[in-house]
């Protein structure tokens, strides 16, 4: 993969809007984002209900994803344009989610929602109407998607790089600060994961750094780009962003996301765990 | 939107004890000062710098971040303005109230 195939611009967007074949697709943490003001001709996938199994804690199925993009009237060979607020976080984990379950032609609108209200472009409360489709999945692709068995043979081993903010890899903070810290799990971090926050590969406004300049954060931080890399951060939309970084933009073989991530790990009976700035040992 | 209520943010629903909550509201300033500012996106920043979290602001400007003890940095960012830095201490049990200025 590379830029040109995985990312586009604003302006792109805008030029594109009533383009055939060419779905927007809004994805927000903050839910309800799209009905106050969305960009024209965009859906929305709301990644608590479409995207997540509503009673275990896991993602859709095969059939239930195929259901809704046919719903939702997407298609096999439409190209897939994911937006959203925070950054792109969960527009990057649709993205990673887009991939597992084998959508081919999907990118990332640079700089997501904030960098579209940055430069004043137009939103819209319209909600469009698309015809029902027959969407096909493939089987999910686990070559992209780590469980914590592997996050915890990684340890020493493979590179694991957490993604959350500095505090919240040390241990003294539990969550985003745009939330709440009363949690369940224990606070701190994977023994040997490296803490290269997601925010270091963005711009102030939400688009992506150079192929260059990210290159250089990553080698800065130690990641050795001969061995495999399980990205990980609190419940995998974070680390969903840079899976993105190191998979798509600068083309790494072998890159999972880990979407149980922290609030799975720190809940793990057993095992090992590392507090502090340090990475700590195997 | 003059009639944003005094004093911030209702806190209904949230634990102040065991939260370092630091919230506050975005103005526009300048000729048409005061004016409250729906649309703009404030990161916190720790003391290093790195970000540690953002949220757009409310549609009468405000917002709120649950930080930890000690010193953080509010960047904010608004569409046709410059990006304003605005330095805030918290602590576990109370609430730091912010109001921001931006201006063109």
């Amino acid at each position: 993969m590379s830029r040109e195939n995985s990312l586009v611009t604003a302006q792109w967007v805008e030029d594109n809007l009533d383009t055939d074949g060419v779905v927007l697709i809004e994805v927000d943490e903050d839910t309800t984002a799209y009905d106050k003001g969305h960009i024209r001709g965009a859906i929305k996938l709301d990644w608590t209900t479409d995207l997540q199994d509503q009673v275990r804690r896991d993602f859709v199925n095969k059939e239930q994803f195929e259901a809704l993009l046919s719903e939702r009237g997407v298609s096999n060979d439409d190209t897939v344009v994911l937006y959203g607020g925070n950054n792109n976080w969960f527009a990057a984990y649709a993205y990673w989610y887009f991939k597992l379950y084998g959508h081919q032609d999907v990118k990332l609108l640079d700089g997501g929602r904030k960098k579209w209200e940055l430069d004043s472009r137009e939103l819209t409360a319209e909600v469009p109407t698309r015809e029902k489709t027959s969407y096909t999945a493939t089987e999910q692709d686990h070559s992209i998607r780590a469980f914590r068995d592997e996050a915890v043979a990684a340890i020493g081993v493979k590179n694991l790089v957490d993604v959350r903010s500095p505090d919240e890899y040390a241990g003294r903070l539990l969550a985003p600060a745009h939330l709440p810290q009363e949690q369940a799990q224990r606070a701190g971090h994977v023994p040997t994961s490296i803490n290269v926050p997601w925010s270091k590969a963005a711009n102030d406004d939400g688009t992506f750094k150079s192929d260059e300049e990210l290159r250089q954060i990553y080698a800065d931080a130690g990641l050795d780009d001969t061995k495999e890399t399980i990205a990980l951060c609190r419940i995998g939309e974070r680390s969903s962003h840079t899976w993105f970084v190191l998979k798509e933009l600068l083309g790494h073989e072998n890159v999972k996301n880990y979407d149980g991530s922290w609030t799975e790990y720190g809940s793990l009976v057993g095992v090992p765990v590392a507090l502090g700035d340090e990475p700590g040992e195997a | 939107m003059c009639g944003a209520t005094e004093g911030g943010l209702s806190l209904d629903g949230v634990n102040v004890a065991k939260e370092a909550v630091i919230q506050g509201q975005v103005l526009r300033g300048g000729a048409a000062g005061g004016e409250p500012v729906p649309n703009a996106y404030v990161r916190l920043l720790d003391r290093s710098g790195e970000f540690t979290a953002e949220v757009p602001t409310s549609a009468t400007g405000h917002f709120r971040f649950f930080a930890g003890d000690g010193e953080w940095t509010l960047r904010t960012l608004a569409p046709k303005a410059q990006p304003v830095d605005t330095r805030v201490v918290a602590a576990t049990g109370s609430v730091a109230e912010v109001q921001v200025l931006v201006t063109a």
